[in-house]
């Protein structure tokens, strides 16, 4: 367990001293959400209709962007084979690696989602789902991306490839959790979606470690 | 039969569909040395890279203590010390930090004053706590060998260390190989050139 | 009986073997083929609601369930490819890969030629065609990601796990696609509210059905010959092949 701790650590550590690349995710959020009302219209009704789903698609691209760095440095400069030859369990080391990743990535996007949220005149219920729904559906988001990652490690065109590897596995995590937000503004509930949301990231923290571990194993073969 | 540590039985490595050199066995026990050689593209970093478990062997088995590999997986990496091209050390942090990271992944504690002399030790006292891309390379390398020098796995398998050594630390690298060997240690290695590492040196030259 | 599964996995098992089978699983799809399309368009009476446009379903919906049941092999051939190694589970499924996608297009293509007359649109959200339109991405990056990897095995390998993966998630994406449309209301072109299916409408399909398996593996069977060839080229059974060496045979 320790070893996951030191993974977490060690990541953080990296990325602190390495700002610029944390701060590219969130600006490509940002971004995003402001391009949206500036190409269909000002107009509030609308806004507030579109405002979950632009923004839920803006966190998924951004999470997307910054998936390829999960394993890159590592595999450059050989820490990876370390880790690979380690007597620790690699899926646990993943894990962490993951961890780290999500909390760089994805809680960013989580915090400023609601503040990005007011610009579409979200209601208040809408912006409490539409960050429950993004705290919930960002690490599945960063497991399943794990699995890309590891499987287009050094391969050329790496960012696109894995963008068309993990569309596909994404699109359960965006229909349920930019429609729980609109579940709830329609005045259904959301009580379905975040269950099935809960229901998809246990299995995504247990499955994507193990299956992360295989590709880079593969990887580095 | 207890000493037989290390045991290769008719190894060979495949790329593109072919193998890259006829089948190799061999035995290392402890306190022995093997000298891997080979032309270039013989396969020399492959076989290596096979034998720790990075990639696998097309054909052929690696014993460990008796057991095959495959089984006695966490046991081996415990006692394997692997160093390749690529020196496994990050940039962003200090050799210092470096130092303790490697130690935590490879299952050892190793503690900070340790640490801290082993890096004295390959002349790296004053600059441990700076970020490791302000080291030339043949400073990252001495970092790599302190990593070594720390070490307490039986087995080092090493890829080239003397690449980008100057003369003072390609001699602390041999004595320190020496000292391994001398305290029961085994090593596999490849290099342009010779090593010595004392008496109990194989050597295994691959053919195609 | 494992013994004989490996004997027909080795390489030069499977080239001689497919290069018998291939020529008649052609003649049969194009027998099944001919059989289907001729209930389909011929036989087959005018729909009351959908005129004629409806016949494209003879069609739609066989390559529908084939891009569906490819996928299914791929992964199965992934699963046994990762587990035991062998080299032919590797060409198998980046041989199925092309067809499969094939067959997603051709179900997505014909949807779109079905939905146009009686919907007045090109496109439409219907769960299923969304669910087809995720799959042939799924076949997409498959394509892709072992392309772009340059190492045979290594591609094998990374291919397998993601078809894994893919297939696994495919129930998922289905049901969450499917939620996501009921919920939106969207149009769908449900084949339980198009005409009752009558007894020959089923043959029909079921007939093209087959044709396009019987397809699926004569091309198959082709395609493995010419990745066994070139991958096993250094080997003396293939340097000995009369249409390697050139010698008349």
């Amino acid at each position: 367990m320790n070893i996951f701790f030191t993974l977490v650590q060690r990541d953080l550590r990296l990325a602190m001293r390495r700002k610029a690349e944390v701060l590219n995710s969130v600006f490509f959020f940002v971004v995003v959400a402001t391009l949206f009302p500036l190409a269909i219209g000002p107009e509030p009704a609308m806004l507030r209709q579109i405002g979950p789903g632009v923004l839920w698609v803006g966190a998924l691209l951004a999470t997307m962007l910054g998936l390829s760095r999960m394993f890159e440095g590592d595999y450059r400069d050989g820490s990876l084979e370390h880790m690979l030859l380690s007597p620790h369990s690699l899926g646990l080391m993943v894990l962490g690696k993951i961890t780290a990743h999500w909390l760089l990535c994805g809680v960013p996007l989580v915090i400023l989602a609601p503040v990005l949220g007011l610009q579409f005149d979200l209601s208040e219920e809408a912006l409490w789902m539409l960050s429950l729904s993004l705290l919930l559906g960002t690490p599945v988001l960063s497991c399943v991306g794990a699995i890309g990652a590891a499987l287009t490690l050094g391969v050329r065109g790496g960012g696109i490839l894995i963008s068309l590897l993990v569309l596909p596995l994404f699109v359960p995590v965006l229909v349920f959790g930019a429609g729980a937000v609109q579940a709830l503004e329609s005045g259904v509930g959301a009580q379905a979606h975040v269950s099935i949301l809960l229901a998809m990231l246990l299995p995504a923290l247990f499955f994507s470690p193990w299956a992360c571990s295989a590709g880079l194993r593969i990887a580095l073969e | 039969m207890s000493d037989v540590v290390l045991q290769v039985l008719n190894a060979t490595c495949e790329r593109g569909g072919r193998a890259l050199f006829a089948p190799v066995s061999f035995t290392l026990l402890a306190g022995q040395a093997m000298h891997l050689q080979g032309d270039n593209g013989a396969g020399k970093t492959s076989l290596l890279r096979s034998l720790c478990g990075l990639s696998s062997l097309s054909q052929g088995q690696v014993l460990w203590l008796g057991q095959p590999v495959s089984l006695v997986r966490e046991v081996f990496w415990r006692d394997v010390f692997y160093l390749g091209h690529a020196l496994g050390l990050k940039d962003e942090l200090s050799a210092l930090e470096n130092l303790q990271l490697c130690a935590a992944l490879a299952g050892q504690s190793l503690s900070a004053s340790d640490a801290g002399q082993a890096l004295g030790e390959q002349g790296l006292g004053g600059r441990m706590h700076l970020p490791l891309r302000v080291l030339s390379q043949g400073q990252k390398r001495r970092v790599a060998l302190a990593r070594l020098q720390v070490s307490t796995a039986r087995l080092w398998v090493l890829d080239e260390p003397l690449v980008a050594l100057d003369a003072v630390a390609q001699h602390a690298l041999t004595a320190l190989l020496q000292t391994h060997i001398q305290q029961g240690g085994m090593l596999l290695f490849t290099s342009h050139q010779s090593l010595d590492v004392g008496n109990a040196m194989q050597v295994l030259r691959l053919q195609p | 009986m494992a013994i004989r599964w490996f004997y027909y996995a080795a390489p030069p098992t499977f080239y001689a073997l497919a290069a018998r089978l291939w020529p008649w699983l052609a003649m049969l799809a194009a027998a099944l083929g001919v059989a289907g399309l001729w209930i389909g368009f011929a036989l087959a009476p005018t729909d009351a609601q959908q005129g004629e446009g409806y016949r494209i379903i003879f069609v739609h919906v066989p390559a529908s369930w084939m891009s569906m049941v490819i996928y299914l092999a791929m992964a199965f051939w992934s699963v046994l490819g990762l587990t035991f190694n062998t080299r032919l589970s590797g060409m198998m499924t980046r041989a199925l890969a092309p067809t499969g996608a094939m067959f997603a297009f051709l179900s997505l293509w014909t949807g779109a030629l079905w939905g146009k007359p009686m919907w007045g649109t090109w496109w439409v959200w219907d769960a299923r065609l969304t669910s087809e339109l995720i799959l042939f991405f799924l076949y997409l990056g498959y394509m892709a990601l072992t392309s772009a990897i340059d190492d045979v095995r290594r591609a094998d390998r990374a291919g397998a796990l993601i078809a894994i993966v893919g297939a696994i998630n495919v129930p998922i994406i289905y049901f969450s696609v499917k939620w996501w449309n009921t919920l939106h209301q969207g149009a769908s072109v449900s084949l339980t509210r198009s005409p009752s299916m009558a007894q020959l409408m089923l043959w029909g399909m079921l007939l093209m059905a087959l044709s396009f398996w019987a397809y699926t593996l004569a091309i198959v069977c082709y395609r493995v010959r010419s990745l066994i060839i070139e991958r096993e080229r250094h080997t003396e059974w293939v340097q000995a092949l009369p249409e390697v060496s050139g010698v008349k045979a």
